[in-house]
């Protein structure tokens, strides 16, 4: 299937100027080289720690910044250094939606303003008229089409993000993306937000590049998973291989480190991998793999070759050159390229600590749970 | 937790109210009402709360935004009679018993001597809670000070002894950095440093991680843990995460609309919970730990209005189960706390096999 968006090489960096003559000293390297594609109709999860260039990303793909370098094709063209006037006809067909579902709407404009802005944006008259197709949307999105002329502060947290929602979607977009779009909501209105992206995809076929932090949420609204560390993609896999069978070590450990909500499991402690310090500069991302400063399986080799993000299985692609659950690989490629990597396993003691000694990469996933049900 | 409740004479689920005695229970909070009067009206954010705590136990309080949990912990720390607007202040009624001493009734200046060094906080954002222009250092020698009469010499010593044990490297050449050369996991391993160095009997943490990201999260989880099990303080966690509670809490109290709705042990909280609103948390949050599930089960509608409180039950607006009949209660009549399970209670009108029925039969095997 032709990629409805696809990603090569993409790169921000963000000068850092001083001195009187406003010199460049340094770049923050936000996003530094990453390749992907989404394919028209699914759901594309990003996720990362604070600072791993996940928003960069989004907003570079939304054009609402422009690369340094790479390239962002969308329907097979190059849209990485098109102008206003040049992206415009693509705005329709890419819309974003944003996390503060408090500062992304004007407080002065009326909803029935907010959402139909697009229109009036791009010189479409909807059929049956404006009024009509806004009231269309808010009922779509749940909301009451008679509120038509309240404002923002009228409306509480998960209503506000339901009316962002009905403007990205006003102009029948192909792909939208959203970054954090619930994590601003309470738990009982995240779920409700998160059902709505939900059957709003499944009506109108909509590709969704979702940007989040919480890791629960990506898996329960992802197909394939993009997991991002200090502007790299380091794992790039469906759900199910990411979750049940993650190779980067840093994919385990973040999912290692979200909290269970079960207080039975409180004493598998030892399952937790508890990463020390924290992620480095973008400013100055550490040689080779950006990883080796936090990870325990790090070698000289990780120190000073940077691993390329290579297809380890089928529809899973890894950045490392020593991945975990690597026993079962099944591609030829990708066995020679880990093995040669593993010739010289020196045992650094590394600066992660771990309960349980990974000695040997395991050939089934470990962190399968399968508590009963309540 | 609430065993203790029978001793002080009690029936069994009902909240002790303004026995005036000591009780025998570390923290004991009783019928505690936190009330705001504004121009739009009377916010009732703390509307009746009784819990117990005992030394060396975690109670972890979840609820959403405006639910009262923070606004309880500043209650307890006694931090909301100081406002300086006579119309922001706070109307703070019942009794709040710490270690055999009533604080609400305490000389203000008492309090203020047991903050600190028989209770202290973490808070959610170490930025704004520490103090840009004076060293980490500094402040955890200050917050020493208050409370021992030792020289600057022996007060450093212990701040770094303190900033070693919570994890910070180097601690004595980052003793003399500021609040924003630390990242924000070192941050907040800096504040609970400042919250420690007293050796508080009572700890409360509000939103400790929220701020954090995930690996942070856990190391800082990890290090309460620990740090409970080493100076046995007693700990009162609030978050909306019940992740970090089912990590942390031995009890569970959750809040909703000012009230508790539902209490108990963290097990049966999670395994045989007995509210309707616990049913809707559970079922809204999406599980990394189990089978993915088709859909979240949400909570319908939005949460109230502390000013415009529901009658009866504050949940019943958004309660699936209200319709059921309950022997001819009406949906202005308020339920109270009733026990449900040992040393579990909850606040509903539906008889309780009824719950346990919906519960495992229509509930549990969607989650």
């Amino acid at each position: 299937m032709e990629p409805l968006l696809k990603v090569t090489g993409l790169k921000k960096h963000f000068p850092i100027k001083k001195g009187l003559l406003q010199r460049q000293t340094g770049a923050v390297k936000a996003v530094d080289g990453i390749d992907f594609e989404v394919l028209p109709g699914e759901t594309l999860g990003v996720v990362g720690e604070s600072g791993c260039g996940k928003s960069t990303m989004g907003r570079l793909i939304t054009r609402l910044l422009e690369p340094t370098g790479g390239t962002v094709e969308f329907q097979g063209k190059d849209i990485s250094h098109l102008g206003v006037g040049g992206m415009r006809p693509f705005r329709r067909d890419i819309q974003m939606i944003f996390q503060d579902p408090y500062g992304s709407l004007n407080p002065r404009h009326t909803v029935g303003t907010i959402v139909s802005a697009p229109f009036k944006l791009q010189g479409v008259e909807p059929e049956g008229g404006v009024r009509k197709e806004v009231q269309r949307l808010l009922g779509l999105v749940g909301l009451n089409p008679e509120h038509y002329n309240r404002y923002p502060h009228e409306f509480s947290g998960g209503q506000r993000q339901r009316i962002g929602i009905a403007r990205a979607l006003a102009l029948k977009p192909k792909l939208v993306v959203a970054d954090e779009p619930v994590s601003a909501l309470d738990v009982s209105i995240q779920a409700q937000v998160v059902n709505l992206l939900d059957d709003l995809q499944q009506e109108l076929g909509l590709t969704y590049v979702i940007i989040a932090h919480d890791l629960s949420v990506i898996r329960h609204v992802s197909d394939r998973i993009a997991v991002m560390y200090l502007g790299k993609i380091v794992e790039l896999a469906d759900r199910k291989s990411l979750y049940e069978n993650p190779m980067h070590p840093y994919t385990r450990a973040l999912m290692s480190a979200v909290p269970i909500p079960d207080p039975r499991r409180r004493g598998a402690k030892s399952e937790r991998i508890l990463l020390t310090g924290d992620v480095p500069s973008p400013i100055a991302p550490p040689p080779g793999c950006r990883f080796n400063t936090r990870c325990w399986k790090a070698t000289e080799v990780c120190r000073t070759q940077e691993p390329p993000l290579v297809e380890l299985r089928p529809g899973q692609r890894v950045a490392c050159h020593h991945p975990e659950n690597a026993e079962s690989l099944t591609i030829p490629v990708a066995r020679e390229s880990v093995e040669i990597t593993k010739a010289k396993p020196s045992e650094t003691p590394a600066e992660a600590t771990k309960a349980e000694t990974p000695a040997e990469p395991e050939p089934e996933p470990e962190s399968e749970p399968d508590s009963p049900k309540a | 937790m609430t065993d203790k409740l029978t001793k002080t004479g009690a029936a069994p689920g009902e909240p002790v109210v303004s026995s005036g005695a000591p009780s025998d229970a570390f923290l004991d909070v009783r019928d505690l009402k936190i009330h705001f009067p504004t121009d739009d009206g009377l916010v009732k954010s703390v509307d009746g709360l009784s819990f117990q705590l005992e030394k060396g136990k975690t109670l972890g309080i979840v609820g959403e935004s405006g639910s009262g949990k923070s606004v309880t912990s500043l209650g307890i720390m006694g931090l909301h009679t100081v406002g300086q607007y006579g119309r922001q202040k706070a109307r703070i009624s019942g009794e709040i018993w710490l270690n055999g001493r009533e604080l609400l009734s305490a000389d203000p200046d008492e309090v203020r001597r047991m903050r600190g060094r028989e209770m202290a906080m973490i808070f959610q954002d170490p930025l704004s809670a520490m103090h840009p222009y004076y060293t980490v250092g500094h402040q955890i020698v200050e917050a020493y000070r208050v409370h021992h009469p030792v020289d600057k010499k022996t007060a450093k010593r212990r701040a770094i002894e303190l900033l070693d044990r919570v994890g910070i490297p180097e601690p004595a050449k980052r003793f003399d950095n500021y609040p924003h050369e630390f990242s924000g996991g070192m941050r907040q391993r800096a504040m609970i440093a400042m919250a420690l160095v007293n050796n508080p009997e009572l700890l409360i943490a509000d939103e400790p991680t929220t701020a954090l990201d995930v690996t942070v999260q856990a190391q800082i989880l990890d290090l309460m843990r620990d740090l409970q099990k080493e100076f046995g303080s007693a700990v009162v966690i609030i978050t909306h995460d019940l992740g970090v509670v089912a990590e942390l809490a031995d009890d569970i109290l959750v809040m909703y609309g000012g009230r508790c709705v539902e209490r108990g042990p963290a097990e049966q909280v999670f395994y045989e919970p007995q509210h309707p609103y616990t049913w809707g948390l559970l079922g809204s949050m999406p599980r990394i730990d189990r089978e993915q599930t088709e859909r979240l089960i949400p909570v319908k509608g939005n949460p109230p209005s502390l000013i415009n409180i529901p009658s009866g039950c504050a949940f019943n607006p958004r309660c699936p189960y209200a319709d059921v009949p309950k022997g001819g209660i009406t949906r202005t009549q308020r339920p109270e706390l009733a026990l449900a399970g040992d040393r579990h209670f909850s606040a509903c009108h539906m008889p309780q096999e009824e719950r346990t029925r919906i519960w495992t039969e229509e509930i549990a095997p969607k989650l």
